[in-house]
């Protein structure tokens, strides 16, 4: 069986007028991936990087400049009218509602678009407004929704035709917790329920933690990294932050050195507040925890994740 | 039967799309009404402008008053019926910012036919309104030979002309595929071929001649047809019985508006398709 996103040596080159001159830049250099159906993959780099490029390329949008790519096994340029039955795309940036009429009727009129019959029609919008509960606002016009209310409209707007492929572009950009999660729930299940292959880009590790089991790192248009999200820590050494508010002033607790792979990183407040870094592989949060605690008394903490930027800039930095 | 009922399903998704696009500038009855109102005033204006130009004169062009009236109502109706329907089609860049054309790429119908269908300005009814007035005028004062040949030119001049004016609009949207705020460019094209279908060829300067005789062909709106009906001679440049030749003027508008189209689309995705 062929995968459902197949590229090889896929590229994009742009020219660019500078002045008299033209020079020409790769936005997407000799890209090979496969995605097979059911996975769930994470597409994260910089940005400028070439996820766009790209996701133009899979669907159709871009002419490729060489190599060659089948999405849901069809050529994208080539079949773009089938392939737009099998795909749903959403990106955070851009609306496929129409903003002046209210969604349960934008969602009537992509139904009439993608030739759905009226009992597909009405089970999809069902199971999609129930597992959105959007019912709420179903009668509001799209553009007196709120961020959150608009982007899970977006995605039942993508999903209403049931593509076996859902590309996802940034969608929990400018969120808050409670949507993002809210978001991800919906997608791990529609996963679940659906067996949909999921591609995403995104600048929240959250979002790959959450949703992904596969991880694609690209930088300027090459493929950098291709695996899970543990390991991709792992090359990069990220190290994960607990951060202690502390009751009293306190020297810095540069003194752990009996807790393997751990060190002070900064103190804000006089010591009251105080920041270690320490290797997951090598010990836990738990550890540390109880060592700080044998020597202070600790108010509050949080653990800090590497960000997905962090991470990013290392891979960079180290190809550099 | 079975074609039939295929048909429908392939209409569906722009009949979805038209109609929702109807009742939303409908739901908006203030602003409707208002929308109407300034664009029956624009139509009025137009056709004040005319009466003004040609009123005070007897003859113009080897046409009367009453003459140019029926070049400008021809003209000017199908235009406006061609603002309505394709009217945004030369809005692209706007399309373009908004991702809206990508949105569209993402739909299993032809891109062309989506743009189309994606809007529909109800208010350039009014200014329809205005073309249809001063057509039905010019077609009871003037006087016609009134017989099937006569009903067949104007049909066929009121048909051929909206396919024109339907044709600008492409063609200047395929344009803005490469152009930087190319709306200024091409609109003195099309709002500048629409002026021009309004009054007669016989007056234009040479270059007019040159470009809205043939290239955009803008004589065979109004003023060709209208030298057929009523029997006139053309000037040299133009026989009067090319106004049964609109057709043919329309084909090969239609074929400049969808090379300049694809032209555009290869443009804006880099090759191919």
């Amino acid at each position: 069986m062929s995968g459902i996103v197949e590229t090889v040596d896929l590229t994009r080159e742009f020219t660019r007028r500078e002045g008299l001159r033209r020079r020409r830049i790769s936005a997407v250099d000799g890209l090979s991936i496969r995605i097979d159906a059911g996975e769930a993959v994470g597409y994260i780099g910089a940005n400028g990087a070439g996820k766009s490029t790209t996701i133009k390329m899979l669907t159709g949008i871009l002419v490729p400049t060489a190599g060659s790519v089948t999405t849901c096994g069809l050529r994208p340029v080539e079949e773009r009218r089938q392939l737009a039955r099998q795909v749903g795309v959403v990106f955070g940036q851009r609306s496929q509602l129409w903003w002046d009429l209210p969604v349960g009727e934008s969602f009537r009129i992509l139904a009439a678009i993608h030739t759905m019959s009226s009992t597909d029609e009405r089970r999809r919008t069902d199971e999609l407004i129930e597992r959105l509960e959007m019912a709420e606002f179903l009668a509001t016009p799209v553009r007196q929704l709120s961020l959150g209310q608009r982007m899970r409209a977006e995605v039942a707007a993508a999903l209403l035709h049931s593509p076996r492929l859902v590309i996802l572009d940034e969608p929990t950009i400018g969120l808050d917790v409670l949507s993002k999660q809210r978001l991800r729930e919906f997608l791990v299940a529609e996963r679940r329920a659906h067996g949909t292959t999921l591609l995403l880009t995104t600048h929240d590790m959250g979002d790959i933690e959450r949703l992904c089991d596969r991880v694609l790192v690209i930088d300027r248009g090459h493929l950098v990294y291709d695996g899970d999200l543990a390991g991709l820590s792992k090359t990069v050494g990220a190290e994960r932050v607990l951060v202690v508010d502390l009751v009293e002033p306190t020297a810095d607790l540069t003194a752990l050195v009996d807790v393997p792979g751990t060190r002070h990183l900064a103190s804000e407040g006089h010591g009251m507040r105080q920041r270690l870094a320490f290797d997951a592989d090598l010990t836990t949060a738990a550890r540390v925890l109880a060592a700080v605690s044998e020597l202070v008394e600790v108010r509050d903490l949080t653990v800090e994740e590497p960000d997905i930027e962090d991470v990013v800039r290392r891979i960079y930095a180290a190809r550099r | 039967m079975g074609e039939v009922l295929t048909m429908r399903t392939r209409l569906r998704p722009y009949r979805a799309v038209l109609a929702s696009r109807v009742r939303a500038q409908r739901s908006y009855r203030a602003s409707f009404a208002l929308d109407l109102g300034s664009s029956l005033l624009i139509g009025i204006v137009e056709l004040a402008e005319i009466w003004v130009l040609f009123h005070n004169v007897i003859e113009l062009g080897g046409l009367e008053f009453t003459q140019i009236l029926l070049v400008f109502g021809l003209a000017d109706f199908a235009f406006s019926l061609a603002d309505l329907s394709f009217g945004h089609c030369d809005n692209l860049p706007v399309y373009l910012r908004a991702g809206t054309l990508d949105v569209f790429y993402l739909r299993p119908q032809p891109l062309l036919l989506q743009l189309i269908t994606s809007d529909i300005s109800l208010r350039r009814l009014a200014r329809a309104a205005v073309g249809l007035a001063a057509m039905v005028v010019g077609l009871t004062i003037n006087e016609i030979d009134w017989g099937p040949r006569a009903i067949a030119l104007v049909g066929l001049a009121i048909v051929s002309g909206y396919v024109m004016f339907a044709a600008m609009f492409v063609w200047a949207g395929g344009l803005q595929f490469f152009l930087v705020d190319g709306a200024e460019m091409t609109n003195a094209f099309v709002y500048g071929g629409r002026y021009a279908a309004t009054q007669p060829a016989s007056v234009w300067s040479r270059p007019l001649q040159a470009v809205f005789g043939f290239f955009f062909p803008m004589a065979f709106t109004g003023f060709l047809p209208v030298i057929a009906l009523l029997g006139l001679d053309g000037p040299a440049w133009l026989p009067s019985w090319l106004g049964w030749c609109a057709p043919l003027a329309a084909l090969w508008a239609w074929g400049m508006a969808l090379l300049c189209w694809r032209w555009g689309v290869r443009h804006y995705r880099g090759g191919g398709g």
